[in-house]
């Protein structure tokens, strides 16, 4: 048993180790910008806040939680994507497109009674993400057109529906900038902290979201049917399996996913949606998903991971000066060793591991000539 | 005449293609010159998607060389001092070693991006992401550090200025202006568009690319070595990636600001595939994608009259930016005519026996 959850983990690890030792050499070049000479000492400075900020303090930990939480759903969403032989690098789109339902049924049952508020708001995120990854899953199915692009595609559509929609019919009114009204009662509900730097329950759907989807990956017969579809679509056929609704399903529920990942975020966190609203999560839980293994509990460390750089990054910047761009670079770097991981394996003399995230090939193999639909 | 413009539906119809084409009329240099770094974004896609490669990390590609062709010329400007801009072009040798600097940016890029979907055969999509990830990440990273002490700008490329008895001319002068009113890096995207179609259809090396995009193993069985002309192309598509950066910092600005591609590598993918992984069509696209971001703003400030004013001001800006990723889903698709990517895009290839 122990075996199992430890095994997979050693790749991502000493990338994660070989991602830290190239981060201090950056920060070490880099550190006559930040102090006026080379410091040898600044990695460690810089990587202790970062360490102190997101996991020595319950402020630290609330923080990572927060942050790890919509990683976890739209880590999943990707993740169960790739098992079917899918790359939704769409994630983002369907998050954005997901927070902006949620905070327009949030602002219209504001008023209504919180349960019913609150329930409204998660399935209207729920369902626009699922639409949203409807809509490259039937292109994918029935015309050949192929997800990476479409989903890119979809990514920036997206930025546009909500510049439009915010800066017009859910602009709240009387406010100082472009945004949605509160969500009022939708808000979820707080576990612990003080307000504005609180706990939210959305940590315990993202939770729960894990184990469920690892059962229905691993031991139902839809799931077995998607991995299937993913490792060898021609033998899912055979097998009578149907590869196109297959393929429209899991895009819609990695929509759905991701949809309520960006749900949590303005029901839990924000409370409305401004117009100029930035996030990383659907390209941040692209790396989720490979750190993870396109396993939904890999998918729960590599969240964990993320959310805690994500949570460190602010007291690296305010304690060592070094900007908050570094998570960027130290998560580019790690997604380096993992894809080339004959370096990893090398340096740590790691036999060739099994599993990593196979189901790729089927990804790019469909990606030239004239698709025919799965 | 005015009398046909007030039929309804097709006078309307009438009045919009007359203002279509005012506003290429008063708008066409900014309109090829935004076409520019999407045309040499799509020249990149070009070099690697003929071959074989998938490239999606063309937005880090640009935004990297947009970053170190700015600093360069920066740090060039500041132990060269100022210099006399030439009559041709405004080019100083700070310029200069930015726009080389560029280059080699996405040189170097490129060439990490061969390695790894070539030599490691690590996914091709994956290594386009890591590419743009990193790239967001340091240049944001060595932009705020940098703006501490505000390093001076080295200034930009001038326009060309074309001789007036050209730009004068009645009913063509606009096209003058349009397409010589331009800096280098922006001229230099027509020609090489229209060079590289050439090599692309008519030369041997064209070929050897087309069918190593096509089919490698029948292209390895007549004698092409497959990685090397793979390893050849995608690192000098690189150079196409530098040169759009350098558009950004050297020749349309002359500073960096984070995050300042904007997703503009995207729509070169998106221009790569609409023009049919021509580079003369993703040329094309290129200019139509600029032309519908324009319009959005054209209708704002210069609204035409009447009718047809009352319909265009109902469409929102938002939709006019969002056109070039509809258009390209819906070609993607198959709606309205197809594009087809080559063959052998996305698969390593190794070589018969390597195990």
């Amino acid at each position: 048993m122990m075996r199992r959850i430890v095994a997979p983990l050693i790749l991502p690890a000493s990338a994660l180790f070989l991602a830290l030792i190239t981060g201090a050499v950056f920060i070490v070049l880099s550190s006559p910008l930040v102090e006026g000479s080379f410091d040898l000492g600044l990695p460690l400075k810089a990587y202790a806040a970062l360490v102190s900020g997101s996991l020595l303090s319950t402020n630290g930990w609330i923080d990572t939680l927060v942050n790890a939480s919509p990683l976890m759903l739209a880590g999943l969403s990707v993740a169960i994507c790739f098992k079917a032989g899918l790359f939704n690098i769409g994630a983002q789109g369907q998050t954005l497109i997901g927070a902006l339902a949620a905070a327009a049924a949030g602002a219209v049952l504001a008023t209504q009674p919180v349960p019913i508020a609150i329930v409204g708001a998660l399935l209207a995120g729920l369902v626009a993400g699922m639409l949203y990854g409807f809509i490259p899953g039937a292109l994918k199915a029935f015309t050949g057109a192929h997800e990476v692009v479409t989903t890119i595609m979809l990514n920036y559509v997206a930025i546009q529906v909500i510049a439009w929609a915010i800066t017009g019919p859910l602009l709240a009114p009387g406010a100082s900038f472009a945004r949605t009204s509160d969500v009022g009662s939708a808000a979820l509900p707080v576990l612990l902290g003080p307000t504005g730097h609180h706990l939210h329950a959305g940590v315990l759907i993202a939770l729960a979201t894990i184990p469920i989807a690892s059962w229905i990956l691993n031991r139902s017969t839809i799931g077995f049917e998607v991995r299937t579809v993913g490792a060898n679509p021609d033998a899912a056929r055979y097998a009578g399996m149907r590869p196109r609704l297959l393929t429209v399903g899991t895009l819609a529920v990695g929509g759905g996913l991701a949809g309520l990942a960006g749900t949590i975020e303005i029901l839990g966190v924000s409370g409305y949606m401004p117009a100029a609203y930035a996030t990383n999560i659907g390209f941040d839980a692209i790396t989720v998903a490979l750190i993870g293994r396109a396993n939904p509990f890999g998918v729960l460390f590599g969240a964990l991971l993320l959310g805690a750089l994500r949570a460190g990054a602010a007291s690296m910047q305010i304690q060592a000066g070094i900007p908050v761009e570094m998570i960027d670079i130290l998560q580019g770097v790690m997604l380096f060793y993992l894809s080339a991981d004959v370096i990893v394996r090398r340096i740590f003399r790691l036999r060739k591991v099994e599993g990593g995230v196979d189901e790729l090939a089927t990804v790019s193999r469909s990606y030239g000539g004239q698709t025919t639909a799965p | 005449m005015d009398a046909l413009l007030d039929v309804p539906v097709l006078g309307v119809l009438l009045q919009l293609v007359g203002y279509l084409g005012a506003v290429v009329v008063s708008n066409g240099p900014i309109i090829l010159a935004l076409a520019a770094p999407l045309t040499l974004g799509a020249l990149c896609g070009v070099m690697n998607e003929r071959s074989g490669v998938v490239n999606i990390g063309i937005e880090g590609m640009m935004l990297a060389s947009a970053f170190m062709g700015w600093f360069a010329a920066s740090v060039a400007f500041q132990s060269l001092g100022p210099s006399e801009p030439s009559e041709f072009f405004g080019i100083t040798p700070p310029l200069l070693i930015g726009l080389v600097a560029a280059l080699g940016t996405g040189l170097l890029m490129s060439l990490v991006h061969a390695w790894l979907s070539i030599s490691v055969r690590a996914d091709q999509i994956i290594s386009g992401t890591i590419i743009n990830i990193v790239a967001v990440g340091l240049t944001g990273y060595l932009n705020l550090l940098l703006s501490k002490s505000s390093p001076p700008t080295a200034g930009k490329f001038e326009a060309f200025v074309p001789p007036h008895f050209l730009t004068d001319l009645p009913l063509v002068g606009w096209l003058f202006r349009m397409f010589l009113a331009q800096g280098p890096v922006t001229m230099s995207a027509i020609v090489l568009a229209v060079i590289l179609q050439i090599l692309l259809f008519r030369s041997r090396w064209g070929l050897r690319t087309r069918a190593v995009g096509e089919h490698p193993r029948a292209a390895e069985t007549v004698g092409i070595n497959v990685i090397a002309t793979r390893y050849r192309n995608v690192i000098l598509g690189g150079l196409f990636a530098g040169l759009a950066g350098a558009w950004f910092t050297l020749d349309f600005g002359n500073s960096f600001q984070t995050g300042m591609t904007n997703g503009r590598g995207f729509i070169a993918l998106a221009a790569l595939i609409f023009g049919r992984w021509h580079p003369v069509g993703a040329f094309g696209a290129a200019i139509l994608f600029a032309y519908a971001g324009s319009l959005g703003t054209a209708i704002r400030t210069l609204p035409p009259t009447g009718q047809l004013g009352d319909i265009l001001s109902a469409i929102p800006p938002q939709a006019f930016s969002a056109l070039p990723y509809v258009l390209t889903i819906v070609i993607l698709a198959g709606v309205v005519g197809r594009s087809v990517a080559p063959a052998a895009v996305g698969r390593p290839y190794e070589k018969e026996g390597a195990h």
